[in-house]
């Protein structure tokens, strides 16, 4: 079903849960949609015209109408309870779980810039040094992000972790999550944000929990020898050789 | 059309309505309902092609994006600052992403669903001689009129037409800073101002001629599910547009006075746009869809030759969506940013909205049980409309459910469900009604062959073009990307974007056959009795075309509902609305009067 | 308008009776319905914005001129008395108290729109403006910062200069109609017109009292 779908592989923990909503939800329509087709292929073939035929002269029965109203009601409800838990423990702050890692991005027109907290794993000190378009986390960590926008709406996306989150002007918007595989992922702008939108790609990798450590502790190094705020573009090829192998977890 | 001034009768029969206007009087200014119907309608069928125009431009880049050894065909005409060397620039892309949108919302789906047929059908339907102010419907049309010309000239202005999306999402466009286009957004806005205040005053009309100009007999449960599903979209339609008008104000005073409603600087908000354009948009898809699913029950009964399965369920159910469609705005700003709280009621909302839906597509699966269908080409394309209408809605059932929507939200797997819905649904049942109601307003039958064509070419490219969308959607392709390309992930999809690509092209093609088969009708199409289709609603009474005040000066009268098919009172397989039958009933007499 | 006459002699009694209320009557009741949903837009943006953001805005009363904005309001109101007043004077069949009414409908209603006028232009020179490049910072008795920003003036003078423009159209048309009364153009039994610019007169007084507490007094 995955690969009928093109469902990118799931490498989030709600991620896996988003996906066994969304194949439900495949069961129950692919049932209601099947049921209808068929019936209605097989009325238009049962009662097409034919000579002689007269149709029946009935205005309908309420004990079905409300039978079938009633089913759908209940059917969408159920759905409704069952999604609820899950988005509020996907987007509701007061359910987000204790964050390894705490980092904000600031999106503008066309890019990403994450800001990390640096040495004293604080945000918002002297030390924080900040990444264009690079967004590194640990696997199997909370990561807590801080989404801003400088100039317009745009969008964070990451299809395998099945997140996605508006970044709105003038407002902080927290957003959570945790990667369960190492590898490279695309980071998308899910939101028209003007003529680079198309363009507004970022990359996230994630890290055996090591790997973060050596990554952030370069990275630190880098900024405390006076090389300013990096500049990488996004880069075109996965890094690091441990990661090399889970690299290649592009969708299917 | 009688010359001669009878004098009233002794029951204040009134004369015929004697006619010796100017041609310019009853063709261009003019006050008859019927006109300014047909002229809406071939406003909107230029727009639908503009639309369908702009379309196939941005499929064109879609498929070979920025491709030199495929440029975009009429390329060359196009200024530098649009298209250069055949490659189209991504400013120009994200223009014709809005204006595709806009038109085809504002400028072709609405007014061919209610421009034409509420001013068409209504009095007809209803057995009224015209509207309640005809004369404030002739200025409904020709205030439609500029703001079509506002938001056309917009592409040709400095700086080029709108491109920040059909939604017009601030702070990108309130600002030309971050959008590159100033004046083409003022436009847009000004454009959409004016429409309203057109679709405003046709909706003053439509109510006011429903609830006080019904025939003689005509109660509101045996008017047609067509005029109750125009009626009940033109109250959404009064209290949804000046929402809009109200948005748009504050939108252009962002833009030119330097206002911030919608700019974070000095306390504006982004969402506070958001909110008043969704609290007007979501009732409007829904006066994109319920005159359409109207215009069906009427067809569907004809072609099956049965009554309507459930009629006053199906009043309920029209009003039921008109109703919750009003608390449902929210699931379009999922991932806004707005409280999570707001989202989870609104997906309980949004899930409920499916339910007066479900009861419109059982209760037309119920008509068509021990029916007699006849497939001419209207009912062709209404059940076309049934089966795609109901595709539409079961990948709403995704995008509702909140954290399935948190992957699906302004990817392709929208474009495929909004396409669904408005060509899958809206589009074929516009085929449907213009095909049914053709011979009623020119006197003349369209052409079955090219008919039927049409309608097999538009069903099998519509599914071809956008049933791949659900899966590029959920594969992760975003919306409105000028090169998709530039995304890995997304370039692994590029063959069914191009496959897309090829699928619209031809569906853009087919319609050609339509346009043809319009134009070559409306002089050469077989000459079409007053009741060709064999139906019951009070339009067929009258001749094909009816006179200007339809009746001749006398209402008619109705005894019945309009789904009267295959009453044992008759021998034939329909009773129309006006016949009075002789007592007692079930004789094999022939149909008195 | 002979199709007119013809609709009349249609009319009676053939057709379903409707909702009892003549069609110009229904249609003005109809339009009000947008026009409330327009007002509730603009109304509905400015609570959003300066519930979510105080210190963008301020206090009415330190900011605007209430007093003088309350007599207005009480003026506004007068004017719907005197409409009433006009109105059941036709219906009784007194050609003479409905002019008179009527004129001093519109005068008052031209009163309103003149001292917002005044209004606005006291507010302008203290600085109160819509536009932040405009927007200067001096008080009432030009010592210290004025409270709030443009956006309180943006929405200010969206709001009440919206209905501003509707009481200048209803005076226009009352003018109209005064005028009309005077020409002797209504009946005790012919005076729809009355009625209809009567109801629109009603729905902006209305709509001025929920603008005058929503915006003055909260």
């Amino acid at each position: 079903m995955d690969e009928f779908w093109r469902l990118p592989d799931t490498i989030s923990t709600f991620g896996a849960d988003i996906d066994r909503l969304f194949h439900a939800i495949v069961i129950i329509t692919g049932i209601v949609f099947v049921l209808v087709e068929v019936t209605l292929v097989v009325f238009l073939v049962k009662y097409r015209h034919r000579e002689g035929r007269r149709s029946e002269y009935s205005h309908g029965n309420t004990k079905l109408e409300i039978g079938w109203t009633s089913a759908t009601a209940l059917i969408v409800l159920i759905l409704g309870m069952v999604s609820w838990g899950l988005w509020q423990r996907i987007k509701n702050p007061a359910f987000f779980p204790e964050p390894g890692l705490q980092l904000e991005i600031t999106a503008k027109q066309f890019e990403w810039n994450v800001k990390y907290p640096g040495a004293d794993g604080q945000l918002d000190t002297d030390d924080d040094f900040t990444v264009r378009n690079q967004l590194h986390v640990p696997a199997n960590v909370p990561v807590q992000i801080r989404l801003q926008a400088e100039d317009v709406i745009h969008s964070f996306f990451v299809p395998e972790l099945r997140l996605k989150q508006d970044a709105v002007p003038g407002m902080e918007i927290p957003m959570w999550f945790e990667a369960t595989t190492a590898g490279n992922y695309v980071v998308g702008c899910a939101e028209l944000c003007g003529l680079g939108h198309y363009r507004m790609r970022g990359s996230m990798t994630v890290h055996e929990p090591a790997d973060f450590e050596s990554w952030q502790q370069s990275r630190i190094a880098a900024a405390t020898n006076g090389a300013g705020p990096a500049t990488d573009a996004a880069p075109a090829a996965p890094q690091g050789t441990s990661v090399a192998a889970a690299a290649a977890t592009h969708a299917h | 059309m009688s010359t001669i001034v009878l004098p009233q009768d002794a029951q204040g029969h009134a004369a015929p309505h004697h006619d010796d206007r100017s041609f310019v009087r009853k063709y261009i200014f003019s006050t008859d309902h019927k006109i300014i119907g047909i002229q809406f309608l071939f406003m909107s069928l230029f727009f639908l092609l503009v639309g369908g125009i702009l379309a196939m431009a941005m499929r064109w880049q879609l498929a070979w994006p920025s491709d030199p050894n495929v440029p975009l065909p009429g390329g060359g005409m196009l200024p530098e600052t649009m298209v250069t060397n055949g490659i189209m620039l991504p400013e120009f892309y994200n223009s014709l992403v809005t204006m595709h949108g806009t038109i085809m919302v504002f400028f072709a789906i609405m007014p061919l669903l209610v421009g034409v047929w509420a001013n068409y059908l209504i009095p007809l339907q209803i057995g009224a001689e015209d509207m309640a102010f005809p004369r404030l419907n002739m200025a409904s049309f020709w205030t439609a009129v500029p703001a079509g010309l506002i938001m056309m000239s917009s592409f040709f202005v400095v700086g080029g037409a709108a491109n920040a999306g059909w939604t017009g999402y601030a702070p990108l466009s309130v600002n030309e800073v971050y959008s590159g286009v100033k004046l083409g957004q003022q436009l847009w806005a000004l454009s959409l101002i004016t429409l309203g205040f057109s679709s405003l005053m046709g909706s003053v009309n439509y109510i006011t001629t429903i609830v006080n100009m019904r025939a003689p007999g005509m109660t509101y449960m045996r008017m047609p599910l067509s005029t109750w599903a125009l009626f009940i979209t033109s109250i959404l339609i009064l209290l949804a547009i000046p929402v809009l008008t109200g948005a748009l104000i504050l939108m252009f005073f962002d833009q030119t006075l330097g206002t911030t409603f919608y700019q974070p600087q000095d306390g504006g908000q982004p969402l506070l746009w958001q909110h008043l354009f969704w609290f007007f948009g979501h009732p409007e898809v829904y006066i994109l869809i319920l005159p359409a699913m109207g215009f069906v029950s009427d067809i569907l009964s004809n072609g099956a030759r049965k009554p309507i399965f459930g009629y006053t369920a199906m009043v309920l159910a029209i009003a039921g969506i008109a109703f919750l469609g009003w608390v449902v705005w929210g699931h379009h700003m999922f991932m806004s940013g707005m409280n999570p709280m707001l989202g989870s009621t609104f997906m309980v909302t949004t899930m409920l909205i499916a339910v007066p839906s479900a009861i419109k597509t059982f209760n037309w699966l119920g008509t068509l049980y021990r029916a007699n269908i006849r497939f001419h080409v209207p009912m062709l394309h209404a059940l076309a409309f049934v089966s795609m209408f109901v595709i539409g809605g079961l990948s709403g059932i995704f995008l509702a459910n909140t954290p399935v929507d948190i992957p699906l939200h302004d990817t392709y797997f929208v474009v495929a469900h909004i396409h669904y819905v408005l060509f899958g649904g809206s589009l074929f049942a516009i085929f449907g009604a213009i095909t049914y109601w053709f011979p009623k307003m020119f006197g003349r039958m369209m052409n079955k062959p090219l008919g039927y064509v049409h309608f097999a070419l538009t069903f099998v490219f519509f599914n071809l073009t956008f049933f791949p969308m659900h899966m590029l959607g959920s594969g992760g392709h975003m919306r409105r990307l000028y090169d998709p390309t530039q995304y890995p992930n997304l370039a692994e999809m590029q063959d069914t974007n191009v496959f897309i690509t090829i699928s619209a092209l031809l569906l853009f093609g087919t319609q050609f056959i339509f346009l043809v088969n319009f134009f070559w009708s409306l002089f050469k199409g077989e000459k079409a009795p007053s009741n060709p289709w064999e139906a019951n609603s009070l339009e067929w009474a009258a001749p094909s075309p009816p006179p200007h005040g339809n009746w001749d000066g006398v209402l008619p009268t109705v005894h019945r509902g309009p789904y009267e098919y295959a009453s044992p009172e008759t021998e034939a397989d329909y009773l129309p609305q006006t016949v009075a039958l002789r007592a007692p009933a079930r004789t094999h007499e022939p149909i008195g009067d | 308008m002979s199709s007119h006459a013809a609709a009349a002699h249609l009319a009676e009694p053939r057709r379903m009776p409707g909702i009892g209320v003549y069609n110009m009557k229904l249609g003005m009741w109809v339009f009000l319905l947008s026009e409330v949903m327009f007002f509730a837009s603009l109304i509905g943006a400015y609570i959003i914005l300066r519930f979510a953001n105080p210190e963008a805005f301020g206090l009415p009363g330190e900011v605007l001129n209430v007093p003088l904005t309350g007599v207005n309001t009480f003026i506004l109101i007068c004017s719907s008395v005197t409409m009433v007043k006009a109105f059941a004077a036709i219906e009784n069949g007194d050609r003479n108290g409905l002019k008179w009414y009527l004129l001093a409908t519109a005068l008052l209603g031209a009163v309103f729109v003149g001292i917002q006028v005044v209004e606005y232009n006291v507010l302008a020179h203290e600085g109160f403006v819509p536009i932040a490049s405009e927007y200067a910072a001096h008080g009432r008795d030009e010592t210290g910062p004025l409270v709030g920003g443009p956006l309180y003036g943006a929405t200010f003078y969206t709001m009440t200069g919206f209905h501003g423009l509707h009481v200048t159209i209803g005076v226009l048309c009352l003018l109209f109609l005064t005028v009309r009364a005077f020409m002797g153009k209504y009946t005790q039994a012919n005076h729809g017109g009355v009625e209809i610019v009567g109801l629109y007169w009603h729905f902006v007084d209305l709509v001025w009292i929920i603008l005058f507490t929503i915006v003055y007094l909260i």
